[in-house]
């Protein structure tokens, strides 16, 4: 490891993505603000109108652009302004903690919770703890591992773009490697 | 005039979109008059040397199939790239990786150890296994080595069109070389198939319930199906609602769900979480513990879900493995 990666890992702080609903977990963020309570800040908040409205794409796109970790806040059992959403997402929620097991990333690295607009305090709490976990965890660092994974791709263009050379063959194309497509190409 | 240039070429793959191109019957004598097949080495010698050899942009298209999995597909697939104005990802495992792209879940040390030492029907007491250079009596042939990762076609070059499908059906197929030699081309990056999901062409459609709602979950061969009801209905996972139609609903038809072979319509990046989405959102119970027990009777979500798409999902590969 070079030693400004090493640096940059020292700095290094989680980055965590949480979607929250508009009619309780947003507003409890709020009063939380409102209210002057301080709490970590490595939490970027997406409002959305409802739990029932996180894609599981969307947790995994925020994953893969490198958020160490997701945290999803939505209205109590039976709270839910649109009735079922906080349940629909319970289900992908627990499902999906499989998934992201099943292909090497911890499920604590996925959270929800339901929090109502009341619950400020909470919040913070939640934040804090989940912070911790991340903390804890260490970086996820998905867009480096997907780099990695494409370097075998580079060395091998160098080295047909050498062997080429050596036959004293046209070099066209492989001088300039073409750009690896990643996954949100 | 000069009849157009066509290469077939595959790699990682099973050899059934080969078996495709064939099934074309004897509209393939049509195909054949109209174009001059450069390279085809399922059916055909052609020298990949002879390739080297000509112009770049002087074969028309490309129909590649199968993922990219090893340094000579991969050089194979930039030559091909160079040589050819289209480049056409024709099956599954060039569109989406398909089921070689399942192998993103191991290491490459799991996966040689299991072919060339653990696999039940393998005796093989010096655990010899291929390698890129080994001397023979003064020359030293190489082989090719095999990536960490399995790619599809558009990871690894410019793809300018998808015929999708684990095969490829002939009608599609045909569709596609028809575009092509009439020149009406569909726009760049463009999936060969009507961009709807599966349940628009099923006939099970009509009982299709409003409200799907899953109490358990089994697995084909757990159950004596309803050859006319839904699947959905009768709590059968099928990838219908979030793959693209074009196969003429086969599976269905033929009694057996769709397992997602020809990919999300154009809306969805990750076919897998798209219909996980789904399907789980609609589990009945509401209760944890309950869910889970429902949730339970799909005990292998990534082969279920990411059947074909494994390799181009968002994630792409199992994350704690080494990278090299």
């Amino acid at each position: 490891m070079s030693d400004t990666a090493k640096t940059a890992d020292a700095a290094w702080t989680p980055r965590i993505v949480a979607f929250f609903c508009n009619w309780c977990t947003y507003t409890a963020a709020d009063l939380a603000g409102v209210s002057r309570m301080k709490h970590a800040s490595n939490v970027r908040i997406i409002r959305l109108m409802c739990s029932g409205r996180v894609d599981p794409q969307f947790v995994m796109d925020a994953l893969a652009r490198g958020a160490d970790g997701v945290l999803i806040g939505g209205c109590h059992p039976n709270d839910c302004h649109y009735v079922e959403g906080n349940y629909k997402c319970l289900r992908r929620y627990q499902m999906l903690k499989r998934m992201i097991a099943d292909m090497g990333i911890e499920p604590e690295r996925l959270r929800l919770e339901w929090i109502s607009a009341a619950e400020g305090e909470k919040v913070k709490r939640v934040i804090n703890e989940m912070v911790d976990q991340v903390q804890k965890l260490g970086p996820l660092g998905l867009p480096q591992k997907f780099q990695d994974w494409d370097c075998e791709m580079e060395q091998f263009a160098h080295h047909v773009e050498a062997a080429d050379a050596a036959q004293g063959a046209p070099t066209c194309g492989h001088g300039q490697p073409q750009k690896m497509e990643t996954a949100h190409a | 005039m000069p009849k157009p240039k066509v290469a077939f070429y595959w790699c990682a793959s099973c050899g059934g979109c080969e078996e495709t191109v064939v099934d074309l019957a004897e509209d393939i004598l049509g195909v054949v008059e109209k174009v001059d097949i450069v390279l085809w080495p399922v059916a055909m010698d052609f020298k990949y040397k002879d390739i080297e050899a000509m112009p770049d942009k002087s074969i028309v298209a490309t129909l590649l199939n199968g993922a990219i999995r090893s340094t000579e597909q991969e050089e194979m697939a930039r030559l091909l790239r160079r040589k050819s104005v289209y480049m056409i990802a024709y099956g599954a495992c060039a569109h989406l990786g398909g089921i070689p792209g399942l192998a993103n879940q191991f290491s490459r040390e799991q996966l040689l150890k299991f072919v060339y030492e653990d696999a039940p029907s393998v005796v093989n007491e010096q655990k010899t296994r291929p390698q890129t250079k080994s001397p023979d009596n003064g020359r030293e042939p190489t082989l090719p080595a095999l990536h960490n990762v399995v790619r599809s076609l558009d990871q690894v070059v410019d793809v300018d069109y998808y015929v999708p499908g684990c095969p490829p059906t002939p009608k599609i197929t045909k569709a596609a070389v028809t575009a092509l030699l009439e020149n009406r081309l569909p726009p760049k990056g463009s999936v060969i198939a009507p961009d709807i999901a599966l349940c628009d062409e099923c006939p099970r459609k009509a009982t299709k319930p409003t409200n799907v709602s899953f109490t358990e979950f089994k697995r084909p061969h757990q159950k004596l199906m309803d050859p006319a009801l839904c699947f959905l209905a009768q709590g059968i996972v099928c990838m219908g609602p979030a793959t693209r139609s074009g196969c003429e609903a086969a599976c269905t038809c033929g009694g057996m769900p769709c397992t997602g072979c020809f990919g999300p319509t154009s809306r969805v990046r990750d076919q897998g979480l798209k219909i996980m989405s789904s399907l789980a959102a609609n589990v009945a119970p509401k209760d944890e513990g309950e869910i889970q027990k429902v949730l339970a009777g799909i005990p292998d979500p990534i082969g279920t879900f990411y059947r074909y798409g494994l390799a181009k999902s968002l994630v792409r590969r199992r994350v704690d493995l080494p990278p090299r």
